[in-house]
This record gives C-alpha cells, structure tokens and sequence, in this order.
C-alpha cells in the first residue's frame, strides 16, 4: 500500500491510493447527510406502520389507518353525489322543458352543460358550438333535425346515424351524372341545377327556369319545393346561405353525385340522462335554440 | 508487490498510455456527438409539433408518436449510450492500468453491433414497428441483438477490471459496473416476449395487465437510475477530479451512497403507477424507497461539489469544469425534485403533466448534456494529441447558450405543467369540472413555444461544441485572451501549482 499523505488545502489524510492521478481523501461521512438519511429511512418506518405497506404471502401489512386508494376513491364519489343531491333528483324526475323555466336548475344545466359540452361537442362542433366544415353550427338557428329542447335532447342520445337502432338516419342518394339520354342528369342538367341551387340562397329561384323543372322533378321530395328543407328527414334547408360542407356550384354538385353524410354517435354510453339533459340545455341556449 | 506496482506507475505511465485503446474511444465520441445533435433535433422537431400541428407534416413516419421515441432513443441510448461506453473504455483502461479485455477487434464489434442496434431500434420505430413500452419500444430482434452486444461488453469490462495493475477498483468503476449489470437485467426482464413469427417484427410481451405495467416501471425508472444516474456518476468521479486537479472529497461517502443508491434504486419503480390498478401496498414501497432515495443521491453531488474545495477559483477561468460543476448541481435538484414528485399528494398533482416533461429535462439537459459536453471537451484533446482545445472562449459561450436553453426549458414546463394539474382538478362553486380538456391544452400551448425556443438555444450551444471540436481535431489554436486568475483570489496552493 501506497503512503498515506496529508492535502495540503484540507489537511486530511488521503486513502493512500493514486488511479490515473486521481487521489481520493478520508473525509469523514458530513454529519448532516447521516443525519438526513437516518430521517427519511425514520419517516419510511412511520409510513409503513400507517399505511398499506409489506406484502406476504396471503396478503398484506393493512396499515394502522385503515386507507385503501379504493375506499378513498368511494368517499370523494360519495361525497360529490351528496354535493349534488339537491338538484340531481329534480333533473331525473323533469323533463328539459320543466328544467329551464325553473331559474336554480337553469343555473345548474348551464354550469354543467358548459363543461360537458366542451369535454365532448366541442371537439367537432367547436368551443360554444362555433361549427367546422362537415361539423353543424350549434349557435345559429339553422336546424339539420330540429332546435327545440327535445329536439336536441334526442340528437344527443341516439345521435346521427349513428349504430344505435333508434337513430335519426337519412340518406342522400346519389343523382351521379348520367349520359345525354341515360338516367339521371347530365353533366349539364347538373350544372343548371347546381346553379338553382346555389340561387335560392341569393336571388331566389327563379321558378319558370329549368333549374327549378330539375329541382321539383329530383329534390323537392325532401328539400320541399321551396328548398327550405324538412327536418323530420334532416333534409337541409338549401335558402339560407350555411352550408355544411362548402357553398358555391362546385360543392352542390360534389354533394349530388357523391353526397356526404355526417355521423354523430349515440352519447348513451358515455353520458348518463341527467348530463344529456344539461348538455341540451346548454346547447339550446347557444343562440338558436327554438 | 503492490509497492513494487505503485513504484513502477510513475515510469511505466508511458508504457501504459501506448498500450490503452483510444482508437476504440475516438468512434464512441465522435458517434455521440453525431447522435447528440441527430436526438436534439429530433427532440426540438416534436417539441414544435405540440406547438404548430402543421408540423406532423400529415405523414405517418413524421407523426409525433412515432417520432417521440426517435428522440427519446437518440438522446438517451444513442448519444447517452455512447458517450458512457466510450468514456468507460477510457477510464477503465487508465484507472486499471490494463488494455481493454479481448482486444480491439471486440472493442470493434461491440462498437459496430451498438450502432446497429440504434438503427435497427430507429427504424423500427419510424415505421411503427413498436411493443409501445416507453424508452423499451425496440422489437423482439431488436432486443436480442442488443442483449449480445451487452453481454458483451460485460466481459470486456469486467475482464479488465479483472486483469487490472491496481490494487483497488477505482469509483468511477463501481459506478460503470453497476451500470452495465443492471441494465443487463432490466433489458432482459422487462423484454421477455414471444414473436409472432420467425421473421415478423411482432411480439407479444409475456406478462399482462398490471404485472406489465410494473415490470415496465421497475425497467422504467431504472434505466434513469443505472443508466442515467449510475453510469454517469461514473463519469463525474472521474473527470471532476481530473479537470479540478484535486483528490475526490470522501471515500467513505463514496461506499456509503454508492450502496445505498444501489439498493434503494431498484425498489422506487412504482411511484410511476400511484393511483393506479397497482395495489395500494406496491405504491407506498415504491414512494417511501423514492424519499429515502433522495439523501444517497445527493452523496454524489456531495462528492462532485467538494471535490472543487481548494479549487474553486478556476471556475472562473475554466469553462470546461464550468459545465461539470454545474452538471452536478442540476444532478442534485432533479434528485432532490424527484423524491418530492414521488410522494402521491404531489404525485397527484404532477403526475401526466408537463412538470414531469421539466423534471426529465433538468436531469437530461442539466446533468447527463453538461457532464457529457464536459467529458467530450476533456477528451477530444487528449485522444487526438492536441495542446489543447480549439478555443476556451467558445465553450464558455456554449454553456450560457445552453444554461439558458435549459432554463427556459425547465421553467416553462414548471408553469406549463402545475398550471395544467391545477385546471385538471379546478371545480366551479356549483361543482362542475371548470375547464375541459381542450381549455387546458389551450393553455399550455404559449408554454410549448417557449419550451421549443430553449430547446434552440441548447442544440446551438451544441453546434457550437461540434464546430470547437472539429476545429481542435484538425489541430487548430484560435488565438484569443487566456482566461486569467482574479488578482484579489489567489489561492496559496495554485501559487504554487502554476509552474508545473
């Protein structure tokens, strides 16, 4: 063993040993970091006698507190349904319509609605129902199925076309272009119509054209003969200048030969009746509501 | 016959020097620094992902979740993994006194068999090949594969240590050890799989459900115990000392935390899974570990600090321990930040929040970078035979760049990520939840930005480092002011010290 020698800065002896001239000193362990230590391995021991802590072969040490995460987790869920018990029996037992003529439980619809509509509307219809191509405005009072409370309500829990079997549910057939003299419409029969189509949100149509023979004879069905939609169909309103999609003669004409249709889904599983209920209240009163 | 060795160092240390395998810790530098900036930019790309969506580039191969552990790779096992295999060589070979076990061409091959680990792991997960366990995402061939060059590496390392011409095994060593074995036995535990078949990538892991979760934990935090803690204090025991020119503070701390670290380390996994399915009595093992963690872990820094006393002043004239010093004081907060996180109340609170991306980083950036870039300026000189590095001036510029960068980057994920806990768990007066998902992520985003523009600054001091580097390989000297000692704190010993 190599000589012990003194630092000449610290004054202590070094261990005696050099590596690639690294040498090392004999300085004893800093109280304090003993001190520190022996306090959190203290602490731990404390911890273990109060809480779930060593397992065994059968089970395990309890605890003398008795806290479980599970027993924990039923006290808060406990706790927010007493925190809830005033109003939650009145919203089981109303209907929408009861709901909002009564100002306290108005307040708790819109509170809770708000909040439910954002964790799950707002991803497609946007914060405060604000829409997105493909997605409906929720604030205007333009209705693909109907605005009153029940209306959305409904919407909300079967959805659109969605797998639930009670669903609203339509479906656009296609008019693809036909040929000259095939079925269907030609290539200019469609723009003609597309271009009818596109007036009745501006001018108006006019009715002696033969936009408006192609459109009595192809859409009137479910659009009406003024074009003004009917929504137990959730057939469009086509006067009102929103467009779900993209307005102008292109995109009528993409929408009648290969027509789209928005998919919304039942909320059912995943909101219970009383939260249906807010979240129709809530979007009632988004500025269309009827 | 000890005495006849330590008699002899002094003359043979020339001998020795011809002997050693540096050409083996040339490829493991250079690669890290390859990988350093490959991971940074990675890491900074995905960073503006968070910030600008546009930026996925709507390709599958560029999306965040496939590119997130590019990044991850790249900078812990790519650039981490190098530059601790690269410097172990180093100072096992020089703290032994003994070539590297089994000669060059095994040094080569595990090498070479490393690098292509990396990018087999990489391209794996570039094509969404994946077994989606965080920082384990390789696939079955892929782990094989790393398995042997592991084992490998082992052997050589274990072998010299074996053969060593020192009496005693060196700290760092211990710590390098401990490392390597460990991550040995976490690879292997937590990869155990079945393919599906002979030549497809996909596997499926043996254990399931809660048990896989905790496996995947005790890998998981683990590999940033050995891997990013152990083997790294290996690091600092060596190149403190050295670049301060001061004996290391206390061996006896040395055995004591080293012990400690080891044994508490391996139990503090769970405190990944607080208030999950994992049973209540696995959590408070794995909080109460974490807490009694933190005290060992500081023995390091201990160790790192003192080590300086004596030697103080060159702070102020060598940028260079500059970045190592400050390395372990980063190393001392994030363990002291960790312990604190571990405990559920905070848990609670910190945890699937940003907070936890900003702990990870001050760890990552402040400790692993700095002591890295601090190892790299040591070694690029002495393994090239330069007088010295290309220019001082510039490293000190590289540290503010990145001390800033990190700040920035921890400070803003601090914000981001306790704002993000606070609106999580924020009711109305009536009870209702008072910001929805979307709110918060809304929040956050001025935060991303801010974290993107640190992570700029950090992969600019990088460039910087590269370019000081490349310049000092070709043999270049900038001719620039020497850094001088303040006149008013001159230490007696330094006094003395400057002729030799």
């Amino acid at each position: 063993m190599a000589e012990v020698e003194k630092d000449a800065h610290s004054g202590t002896d070094t261990t005696g040993y050099e590596w690639d001239g690294i040498k090392e000193l004999d300085t004893p362990m800093p109280r304090w970091f003993l001190y520190a230590f022996c306090a959190t391995i203290l602490w731990s021991f404390a911890y273990w006698v109060a809480y779930p802590a060593w397992p065994s072969l059968s089970g395990y040490t309890k605890g003398v507190l008795g806290y479980s995460s599970r027993g924990a987790l039923e006290e808060d869920l406990a706790a927010a349904r007493r925190s809830r018990a005033s109003w939650l029996v009145k919203f089981e037992k109303l209907s929408v319509a009861e709901i909002v003529k009564d100002p306290e439980l108005l307040n708790y619809a819109m509170a809770g609605g708000r909040v439910i509509f954002a964790e799950n509307c707002a991803p497609c219809h946007g914060s405060s129902g604000s829409g997105r191509p493909g997605y409906p405005v929720l604030a205007d009072d333009d209705w693909l199925w109907g605005g009153t409370l029940e209306d959305i309500k409904t919407s909300i829990v079967y959805g659109i076309r969605s797998t639930h079997e009670d669903a609203k549910s339509s479906e656009m057939p296609s008019f693809a272009a036909g040929g000259e003299e095939g079925e269907g419409l030609s290539r200019k029969n469609l723009e003609v119509l597309a271009d009818y189509v596109a007036a009745l949100s501006q001018e108006g149509g006019d009715k002696k054209s033969k936009g408006w023979e192609l459109f009595e004879e192809n859409c009137s069905a479910c659009h009406g003969e003024d074009g003004k939609g009917v929504q137990e169909m959730g057939a469009p309103n086509l006067t009102d200048g929103i467009w779900l999609y993209a307005e102008g003669r292109d995109a009528v004409i993409r929408q009648i030969t290969s027509p789209r249709h928005g998919v919304m889904p039942s909320w059912l599983v995943r909101l219970d009746d009383v939260a249906i209920k807010q979240a129709a209240v809530y979007v009632h009163s988004l500025g269309g509501g009827k | 016959m000890n005495q006849g060795i330590m008699a002899a160092g002094a003359v043979g240390g020339a001998q020795d020097a011809a002997a050693y395998n540096e050409d083996i810790v040339k490829k493991f530098t250079i690669a890290a620094v390859i990988w350093a900036l490959v991971g940074f930019l990675a890491g900074i790309l995905i960073a503006f992902q968070l910030v600008f969506p546009a930026l996925n580039f709507d390709l599958e191969w560029t999306t965040f979740g496939r590119l997130r552990p590019v990044h991850t790779s790249a900078v812990v096992f790519a650039f981490g993994g190098n530059i601790l295999i690269g410097t172990s060589f180093y100072i096992v070979q020089r703290t032994c006194r003994a070539p590297l076990f089994g000669g060059p061409g095994l040094a080569n091959f595990i090498f070479w068999g490393y690098q292509a680990f990396i990018v087999l792991a990489a391209s794996g997960y570039v094509l969404g090949v994946t077994q989606s366990k965080e920082y384990a995402e390789p696939e079955w061939y892929a782990d094989l594969w790393l398995t042997v060059i592991w084992v490998l590496y082992l052997i050589v390392y274990v072998g010299t240590i074996v053969k060593r011409r020192e009496p005693h095994i060196y700290v760092a060593n211990w710590f390098y050890l401990a490392f390597i074995i460990t991550i040995a036995m976490l690879h292997i535990g937590n990869n155990i799989a079945v393919p599906v078949s002979l030549f497809g990538t996909k596997s499926y892991i043996a254990s399931a459900g809660v048990r896989d979760a905790m496996i995947q934990w005790w890998y998981g935090h683990n590999a940033v115990g050995f891997f990013l803690t152990a083997g790294f204090l290996g690091m600092m025991y060596y190149f403190i000392p050295k670049q301060a020119e001061r004996p290391v503070y206390s061996y006896r701390l040395s055995i004591i935390h080293f012990w400690a670290l080891i044994f508490l380390y391996v139990w503090a996994g769970p405190h990944h899974l607080h208030y999950t399915a994992l049973p209540d009595w696995a959590q408070t093992l794995g909080m109460t570990f974490s807490v009694m963690l933190w005290v060992p872990s500081w023995g390091g820094m201990i160790n790192g600090f003192m080590t300086l006393s004596g030697a103080w002043d060159k702070l102020r004239t060598d940028p260079v321990l500059r970045f190592l010093v400050t390395s372990v004081a980063f190393y001392g907060m994030s363990t002291f930040e960790g312990p604190v996180m571990a405990i559920k109340a905070v848990n609670s609170l910190s945890h699937y929040t940003d907070w936890t991306i900003g702990h990870v980083h001050a760890g990552a950036l402040g400790w692993n970078a700095f002591i890295s870039f601090g190892a790299l300026y040591f070694l690029v000189p002495r393994l090239w035979k330069r007088e010295r590095l290309y220019s001082i001036r510039l490293v000190t510029l590289h540290f503010w760049v990145a001390t800033l960068g990190v700040v920035l980057y921890i400070v803003s994920m601090w914000i981001s990520g306790i704002m993000q806990g606070l609106m999580w768990r924020a009711y109305d007066e009536l009870g209702f939840l008072q910001y929805s998902f979307i709110e918060t992520v809304e929040a956050m985003r001025p935060y991303y930005a801010i974290r993107g523009v640190g992570g700029v600054l950090f992969i600019a001091g990088a460039v910087i480092m590269v370019y000081n580097l490349w310049r000092t390989v070709k043999g270049d000297i900038r001719e620039e002011a020497a850094y001088e000692l303040a006149p008013h704190a001159p230490a007696p010993h330094e006094v003395e010290k400057t002729p030799s």
